[in-house]
């Protein structure tokens, strides 16, 4: 079995966003930059199937040099080898979707995870889109995965409830918090990983089919009120205001 | 033509997709373009529904293949009716299904996507979308190249606004089947409460609850004001046995309800990014410096173990709920 995971460098979540001066992207001054944390439960799944039945892990990423920090950390977690797709990072979800389908074609994968979605960018789109690329079968938002011969069985979290979706390998899985555990790297290694070497190859060309034109933060929010005496008298006073000044009620 | 991919729960329209179809009228009548409204699955009885948020046409894919939900097939079908109606622009409420089929449909058109989107408008004849990145701390505008443009539109965000429309039904084939993947099995239900993402009143408690038995009290609050009870990350992880689905922030679920009442949160970065959309904002906590109260309408300084039951019998006693 081989195993293709998708990973994306993110700024961390603790991170304040500051606009840039071109005012539309990210400010990366004093951001902490980390493998965004879905795509860690998308790793550690292909790294326990590797163990459970044996499997050879990729990981890769698609950006700049800077995202070898991401692919380092994957080989220190168990990944057999890395590859960097050399572009600017700049791409949409389609360039990127494009860009890994370019790679992924005619290589043999039976599996390719990557996170629900990159944190940030929020836009939970490359999966899917790489699944209708390649014409594979897709489970998105996945807490539990079973491999059968050939097939997957995969649990995904839906509005407010679960459902079991099947279908046939290859597919794109992609991975929700709940799925597994992740693992923290061992010294031995980080140690072996440091003997490996990532592969890197220019990025197939991709079209990008949309952009950030723009980025701003959110309004400030008006000034509140805090409401005092006893918890009762507090309790009467909230109901009251939200049912008179913001009307909720 | 702006096409809005739509979903029925038991017959009915669901909620988030009467609100992406009223955004999208307000952009055909801005563009001067019909709106239609695409149903698919083994029934499209209750479509009709759609021309009451202003459908000009109503589409419906129906078939025993469709049955079950298959995103590759679901996106086929969606791709597909773009095409045929000669639509550029493509809709859906950002729910479980919305976000599952529009990227993959979007693949298929070999279109830019924009995901959760808070505004629309169309510009030089193309849709731009501004949406939450960074899960709220920051806004981005998405313009698109591509010649076909996919959105979904976050619950809550959108009024749905009833608006008569002519609802010409229009019956599409439904593929014949050999799907990739399918939807075998519904795990969990729902239940009679809506999911978070869709509520319009969430009462969220964190670390301060101290043990998960205590969410009883948040749950007891929730039900007299017909609110749905979340969590915060600090919560979810401290091992009290409460699901991840009900985590609010920026890696859980991302919320924008007309009311949000933390309980007990202190209002880390991450927790205030999955829900600085709400409208109002209420804080309750027994430190005053605790950084939710820099984001709340309404702020109680006090004992959330006293306040907490006091707003419960409260409410019972105003006759308060959810409307």
């Amino acid at each position: 079995m081989k195993i293709l995971v998708a990973l994306k460098q993110v700024p961390d979540t603790e991170s304040r966003i500051k606009v840039a001066a071109d005012g539309r992207s990210l400010d990366p001054a004093d951001v902490k930059w980390i493998t965004s944390p879905y795509d860690e439960y998308a790793l550690e799944e292909a790294i326990r199937i590797k163990e459970a039945k044996g499997a050879e892990v990729v990981a890769l990423s698609v950006g700049t040099d800077a995202a070898k920090d991401v692919l380092k950390n994957a080989l220190a977690l168990g990944a057999d080898t890395a590859v960097l797709l050399k572009g600017d990072g700049q791409g949409d979800a389609f360039a990127v979707a494009q860009m890994i389908a370019a790679y992924v074609k005619d290589k043999g994968f039976d599996l390719i995870l990557c996170g629900n979605k990159g944190l940030g960018g929020d836009n939970a789109a490359m999966g899917p889109m790489l699944a209708e690329l390649l014409g594979v079968g897709q489970a998105n938002v996945v807490v539990k995965l079973e491999l059968g011969e050939g097939t997957f069985s995969a649990e995904r979290e839906t509005d407010g409830g679960s459902e079991l979706v099947v279908g046939a390998l290859p597919a794109v899985i992609t991975a929700q918090k709940g799925l597994n555990e992740p693992r923290y790297a061992s010294l031995k290694g980080i140690m072996a990983a440091k003997k490996k070497t990532i592969e890197e190859l220019d990025a197939a060309p991709a079209v990008a089919g949309a952009q950030v034109s723009a980025l701003a933060l959110p309004p400030e929010r008006p000034a509140g009120r805090k409401l005092e005496g006893e918890p009762a008298a507090q309790a009467q006073a909230l109901l009251q205001a939200l049912k008179d000044e913001a009307k909720v009620f | 033509m702006i096409l809005v991919f739509c979903e029925l729960k038991d017959g009915q329209l669901r909620k988030p997709s009467a609100e992406a179809l009223s955004e999208g009228r307000r952009l055909a009548d801005a563009s001067g373009k019909q709106l239609g409204a695409l149903f698919v699955g083994a029934s499209c009885a209750g479509a009709a529904d759609a021309a009451k948020y202003g459908a000009d046409v109503i589409l419906t894919a129906e078939g025993g293949t469709l049955a079950s939900y298959s995103s590759d097939a679901f996106a086929q079908v969606v791709a597909d009716a773009v095409k045929a109606k000669g639509a550029t622009v493509l809709l859906a409420a950002a729910t479980a299904v919305g976000k599952d089929v529009a990227p993959r449909a979007a693949a298929r058109l070999a279109a830019g996507y924009a995901s959760d989107a808070t505004a629309l408008s169309i510009v030089d004849g193309k849709l731009q979308a501004v949406r939450p990145v960074y899960a709220g701390k920051a806004f981005a505008t998405t313009s698109f190249a591509s010649a076909f443009q996919v959105a979904t539109t976050r619950p809550n965000v959108f009024p749905a606004a009833e608006k008569a429309g002519a609802g010409a039904v229009e019956a599409l084939a439904a593929p014949t089947g050999d799907f990739k993947a399918v939807v075998k099995e519904i795990l969990a239900k729902a239940g009679g409460k809506v999911d978070l993402s869709e509520a319009n009143v969430i009462v969220s408690g964190g670390r301060g609850m101290k043990d998960g038995a205590n969410f009883k009290l948040l749950e007891e609050f929730a039900d007299a004001i017909g609110g749905v009870v979340g969590a915060s990350r600090a919560a979810v992880d401290a091992g009290w046995g409460l699901p991840h689905s009900m985590q609010v922030g920026q890696t859980g679920k991302v919320v924008s309800p007309t009311l949000y009442i933390a309980c007990g949160i202190s209002g880390a970065i991450q927790h205030i990014a999955g829900m600085s959309g709400s409208k109002f904002i209420v804080a309750i906590n027994k430190d005053p410096e605790a950084p939710i109260f820099k984001l709340a309408s309404y702020g109680i300084v006090g004992d959330l173990f006293e306040v907490v039951p006091e707003l419960t019998k409260a409410a019972k006693a105003m006759g308060i709920g959810s409307n």
